[in-house]
């Protein structure tokens, strides 16, 4: 048991978690559902009341009720990750990123996400607190907007082969090197 | 009881996507520039298992436990909103390093400050629904 919990604990390959990945949606679509995060924030919504002054809010949401027991499990998921199943190696991430991203002000400290951007703390300073509230919201909006995310579009979409996610695929890279190349200049 | 399934689904979502590193800041800025394989790597495995997956499915007429037809996600035709969306979540999704699986993820896995990304992101999804009407489509 203890060789299958080190086994699992080093960091994934890419072939492994595509695996991982390909699983859970057999196991959504096996269940008679579609793999797709994004629709969890408009079930929000309409938990709280947005429903009743906004219609793209009303109807009801029981029926979405599954997914949001979907996201506590992959809250709870990433807890089990980091808490039991973490091998204390840093990500292995490439030297070019971490060049390009010390050159920008942001040195690489392991972690998941930089700590210097996101932790409380920084939600006092004006500039932590645009970086995750514009962040979240833009997310927000524009998966609403494209309707769908990476799930529902890259991964669902694109495997039943969907014109509309290829083209929100695109989208989402062209949103994402404009911030890269474009935007991360002026902001750090 | 039938919730019980799609917690342990979750649970495994939550895994794959934190041992993976594909709910990292970093992973995606890697991504987007161009510098590793490996969020290509785990994207391109399960779409490609995913496509593979759907044709059997379609054409072994596969059902799902709830004796339906599996569901497939069909997107209505159109052109703008599927760019202008998608740039704008594409956006957010490099700022924030996280699309909404892994900023769910990344709570239990002690960013808690992800919160306020999830609420944001909420706020976000408020404001379509309000101006929905308003952008092109």
């Amino acid at each position: 048991m203890n060789e299958i919990i080190e086994f699992i604990s080093q960091p994934w390959s890419w072939y492994a978690s595509g695996i991982g990945i390909s699983l859970v949606m057999f196991l959504l679509l096996w269940s008679g559902e579609r793999f797709g995060v994004s629709s969890t924030l408009k079930t929000l919504c309409s938990i709280g009341g947005a429903g009743k002054k906004i219609s793209f809010f009303a109807g009801g949401w029981k029926d979405q009720s599954w997914n949001l027991v979907f996201v506590l499990g992959a809250a709870i998921g990433g807890y089990i990750a980091v808490e039991y199943l973490n091998s204390g190696q840093p990500l292995d991430l490439s030297a070019a990123t971490i060049t390009d991203l010390k050159a920008l002000g942001i040195p690489f400290d392991g972690e998941l996400a930089p700590l210097s951007i996101f932790n409380w703390e920084n939600l006092t300073t004006v500039k932590g607190l645009l970086i995750m509230i514009i962040g979240g919201f833009l997310v927000g909006f524009g998966t609403r907007w494209a309707g769908g995310c990476t799930s529902g579009h890259a991964i669902s979409g694109l495997s039943n082969l969907q014109i509309p996610s290829l083209i929100a695929v695109i989208g989402f890279f062209i949103g994402g090197l404009v911030m890269t190349f474009l935007i991360f200049p002026l902001i750090f | 009881m039938k919730f019980i399934k799609y917690l342990l689904i979750g649970i495994l979502f939550g895994v794959v996507m934190t041992k993976s590193e594909a709910i990292s800041w970093y992973r995606i800025q890697e991504m987007f520039r161009f510098q590793s394989f490996h969020m290509y790597g785990i994207i391109g495995t399960a779409v490609s298992i995913g496509a593979l997956m759907m044709f059997l499915m379609k054409r072994l007429d596969f059902k799902a436990i709830t004796g339906a037809s599996v569901k497939q996600k069909v997107s209505d035709p159109g052109f703008k909103r599927y760019l202008f969306g998608g740039i704008v979540f594409g956006l957010g999704w490099a700022l924030s390093g996280a699309c909404p699986g892994p900023m769910y993820t990344l709570i239990g896995a002690k960013m808690t400050v992800f919160i306020v990304v999830i609420l944001s992101a909420v706020l976000g999804t408020l404001v379509y629904g309000v101006v929905k009407n308003k952008i092109p489509h």
